[in-house]
C-alpha cells in the first residue's frame, strides 16, 4: 500500500501544477454495491482527484434529501459498513493514485469497534475519515486510533465556528480541513453566495501552511468550483450533483456513467484558474 | 462519592451524554448553555417561569391517593402524581414554558420542535402562542395519521405542522428533520427539544424544567405522610417525565426508582421500544447512550401502541442511572398497558395516557409484591383522551 499516493502528496502536486483539487462524493452502495466501483471509475476518469465514499446511515442528520435518498437506496440494496470497505478495495485496485476517504456518521464505526473498523479500512486502502457528527471535543479516542493506523482525520469547520475553535479544528485535522460553505445540510444549489467567499477568505489564513482547505456543501457547477478556488480554497467538494445524475439516469446506467465522467471533467477544468 | 444530582459533569453523566453533533451546531449549543446558566441564576427569569407555571399551566398538580386501585391490588399504597391535570393534558408544558421563555430571552423569534404522539408539539404550540413566538412542529407522517386530533389542535394553536416523509416516518425522523431545519436557520431559530435527549445541554435543561414534578412530589408526600415514598414509578421513552420525577430523589438512596419502557408486542418479538432493556451503547441524536440498533450500527425502527414511547434512544442520564444501578428499568407490553388503562379508568375515574399506562401497569405489579405500609408514587404523565380511538381499535369496539 505504501506505493499509493497520499492525500498530502496529491495536494502538493496540485500546488505545483497551480490547480485546485476536485473531491467527488458518492454514497457507497447507491444504487447497488456492485455499481459503485463503476461509478467511481467514471468519476476518476473524469479527473476527480480524491474520492469520498459515503457510508450509508439510517439517520443522516447533516444531509439533505439527495443524500438521504441515496443512503436509503444503498441500505435497501444491502450495503453494510464491511461492504463499503470491499467496494473501496475494488476501487483502489484499479486506481492506486486516487486517495479514498470514508464519510461516515460515528455510530456504525463505534458499533463495529473504532480500532477494528479503522484497521480494516486501512487495509482496504482507505486514506482518511470524515465523521460529521464527531466534533473535536468528542474525538480524542478516534484521533488516537486513526493515528495508529496512519489514517487522516478530516474535521469539519462551519460558518458559525469561532476563531478559537477553528484553531483547534485545524490542529486536529490531517489530509484536509472540510469547510462547510453555508448554514444548512448537504445539497446542490444554484449559486455560491458572497458569504461563502468571505468565509473562505477568513478561514484560509488559519489553514495556510498547516493543512489544505477543501470547501463543500452546495457546490454543483464549474462556476462554483472556480469561485471557491479563486477565493483561496485548495479543493472543491461535489456530491449531490453527482448523485442527481445517477438518479436522473436510473433506467440507463451507461448513460449515467458517460455523463458523470463528462461533468467531473468540466468541474475539474474549473479548478485550473 | 459525588452526589448524583451534581451530574452532568462536563456535559456527561459518567460516560454518557456529550455533544455528538455536526460542527455547524457546536457554537449554538455552547451559546444555549451559557444562556441557560444565566437564566438559572436570574431571579427575574425564575419568577416569570413560576408565574406561568402557576397561573397558566395550573401548577402545582395534585398528588392523589388512589385508594380504589390500592385496595384492588392489596399491597403498597399507590399515589398518582397528576401531571394529566397540567395545561395541555401532560407534563410537557413544564419544559416548553421554560424553554420558550429561554428562547425569548435569547432573542429568537422562531421555535422548532419535534413530536411523536403530538403532546410535545401541542405543548410547544401552547407555550409559543402564550409568549408570542412562531412555532413549527415536525411530525412523522405515520404519527400525523395516528394522532390526527393533535395535528388539528396544533394548527388551532397557530403552529405550523410539517409532516416528515423520510425514514420510518415517526419520532426519530421528526427529530432528524428538526436538526436539519436548525442547521439551516441557526440565527433566528430555537430548537425546543421535548425530552431529556439530544446533545448537552438539552438533557440537563429538560430534566431541570421537569424536575418541578419530583420537587412537588417530595413536598406534597412529606407534608401528608411525614416521610419519603418507598418507590417512584414513571414511564420512559426519551425519559423526561421520569427524569423530572427521579432527579430530586437521586440522592435519597432509600427511595427506589423504576423506569418503565414500552415492550410493544414483546421484547422477544423484536417489535418494541425497550431501549435500556434490549439496546446497546451507541451514538445517536447527539448523545452517547443506549440505542436500539442492528449489527451494523444502523438505528432500528421501534414499535409501541403509545406513540410517545416509540423512540429507539433514551436520555443519557437514564443510561447512567441504569449502569450505576441507581434506578431499575423494566418494560410493559401493549396488552398490559391497555389493561392498566382500562383498570385505572374504571377504578379511579381517570383516563391515563397510554404512555403513563405503562407506568401504572408496572406500579400495579409492584404494589402487589409490597407490604401495605409501603408506598409508591406513580407519575401519571398525561391524560388519555388522545388515546381513546387507539383503545377502541385495540379492544375491537366500534365508536
Amino acid at each position: 500500500m505504501t506505493t499509493n499516493i497520499t492525500i498530502k502528496e496529491k495536494f502538493q502536486k496540485a500546488k505545483e501544477n497551480h490547480e485546485g483539487l476536485l473531491i467527488g462524493y458518492i454514497t457507497a452502495g447507491d444504487p447497488t454495491p456492485e455499481q459503485t466501483p463503476k461509478i467511481a471509475d467514471a468519476l476518476i476518469r473524469g479527473d476527480v482527484d480524491i474520492l469520498e465514499l459515503g457510508l450509508p446511515f439510517s439517520d443522516p442528520i447533516a444531509d439533505g434529501p439527495t443524500i438521504q435518498e441515496a443512503s436509503l437506496r444503498a441500505l435497501n440494496a444491502g450495503t453494510t459498513p464491511i461492504k463499503v470497505l470491499d467496494i473501496a478495495r475494488q476501487i483502489k485496485s484499479e486506481h492506486k493514485n486516487t486517495p479514498l476517504v470514508v464519510m461516515t456518521y460515528y455510530n456504525p464505526v463505534f458499533h463495529l469497534g473504532v480500532d477494528r473498523f479503522l484497521s480494516q479500512a486501512k487495509t482496504a486502502g482507505i486514506d482518511g475519515f470524515i465523521v460529521p457528527d464527531l466534533p473535536v471535543e468528542e474525538a480524542t479516542d478516534y484521533q488516537t486510533v486513526a493515528k495508529t493506523h496512519d489514517l487522516d482525520t478530516i474535521f469539519l469547520a462551519a460558518p458559525a465556528t469561532s476563531d478559537v475553535r477553528l484553531k483547534k479544528i485545524v490542529d486536529a485535522s490531517s489530509g484536509f480541513l472540510y469547510l462547510v460553505s453555508r448554514f444548512g445540510v448537504t445539497g446542490a444549489q444554484s449559486s455560491i453566495t458572497d458569504s461563502t467567499v468571505q468565509l473562505i477568505k477568513h478561514v484560509q489564513p488559519y489553514t495556510a501552511n498547516k493543512v489544505p482547505l477543501a470547501v463543500g456543501f452546495g457546490i454543483s457547477k464549474p462556476a462554483h468550483v472556480k469561485q471557491v478556488i479563486a477565493a483561496g480554497a485548495d479543493a472543491a467538494i461535489v456530491g449531490s450533483a453527482f448523485i442527481n445524475i445517477l438518479k436522473a439516469h436510473a433506467q440507463n446506467f451507461s448513460a449515467a456513467l458517460v455523463e458523470l465522467q463528462m461533468v467531473a471533467a468540466e468541474l475539474k477544468s474549473a479548478t485550473r484558474l | 462519592m459525588k452526589k448524583l444530582s451534581n451530574y452532568p459533569i462536563d456535559g456527561k453523566y459518567g460516560k454518557y451524554g456529550g455533544r455528538y453533533v455536526p460542527e455547524i451546531l457546536m457554537e449554538a449549543i455552547v451559546e444555549l448553555e451559557k444562556a441557560y446558566n444565566k437564566a438559572q441564576a436570574d431571579p427575574t427569569f425564575q419568577n416569570q417561569l413560576d408565574y406561568y407555571l402557576t397561573t397558566f399551566a395550573g401548577r402545582p398538580t395534585s398528588l392523589y391517593y388512589a385508594e380504589n386501585l390500592t385496595r384492588k391490588m392489596g399491597g403498597a399504597k399507590i399515589y398518582l402524581k397528576r401531571e394529566d391535570l397540567a395545561h395541555g393534558g401532560a407534563h410537557k408544558i413544564n419544559n416548553t414554558l421554560g424553554q420558550a421563555l429561554l428562547a425569548k430571552q435569547m432573542g429568537k423569534t422562531r421555535v422548532i420542535a419535534e413530536t411523536g404522539a403530538g403532546q410535545h408539539g401541542v405543548a410547544t404550540a401552547i407555550a409559543c402562542a402564550a409568549l408570542g413566538l412562531k412555532a413549527i412542529v415536525y411530525m412523522g407522517t405515520d404519527d400525523c395519521e395516528r394522532q390526527r386530533l393533535n395535528v388539528f389542535r396544533m394548527k388551532l394553536l397557530d403552529a405550523e405542522v410539517h409532516p416528515v416523509e423520510s425514514g420510518s416516518k415517526t419520532l426519530k425522523d421528526a427529530i432528524n428533520e428538526a436538526f436539519r431545519d436548525w442547521v439551516t436557520n441557526l440565527e433566528s431559530t430555537y430548537y425546543l427539544i421535548g425530552s431529556t435527549m439530544g446533545p448537552h445541554p438539552y438533557p440537563m435543561i429538560v430534566r431541570d424544567f421537569q424536575s418541578v414534578i419530583g420537587k412537588e412530589i417530595k413536598q406534597q408526600f412529606t407534608t401528608t405522610t411525614g416521610k419519603l415514598p418507598d418507590a417512584l414509578v414513571a414511564c420512559v421513552g426519551g425519559g423526561s417525565n421520569a427524569m423530572g420525577t427521579f432527579y430530586p430523589f437521586e440522592d435519597d438512596p432509600d427511595v427506589e426508582l423504576y423506569g418503565v419502557e414500552a415492550a410493544g408486542e414483546g421484547i422477544t418479538s423484536g417489535k418494541h421500544a425497550a431501549t435500556l432493556a434490549a439496546g446497546q451503547e451507541g451514538i445517536f441524536h447527539g448523545m452517547y447512550t443506549y440505542i436500539l440498533q442492528d449489527q451494523n450500527g444502523q438505528i432500528e425502527n421501534t414499535t409501541s401502541i403509545s406513540a410517545g414511547l416509540d423512540y429507539p434512544g433514551v436520555g443519557p442520564e437514564h443510561s447512567f442511572l441504569k449502569t450505576i444501578k441507581r434506578a431499575q428499568y423494566t418494560s410493559i407490553n401493549d396488552k398490559e398497558a391497555v389493561d392498566a388503562f382500562l383498570t385505572l379508568s374504571k377504578t379511579e375515574g381517570i383516563l391515563p395516557a397510554l404512555e403513563s399506562s405503562h407506568a401504572v401497569a408496572y406500579a400495579m405489579k409492584l404494589a402487589s409484591q409490597m407490604r401495605k405500609d409501603q408506598t409508591i408514587v406513580v407519575t401519571l404523565s398525561g391524560r388519555g383522551d388522545k388515546d381513546v380511538e387507539t383503545i377502541a381499535k385495540y379492544t375491537g369496539v366500534p365508536i
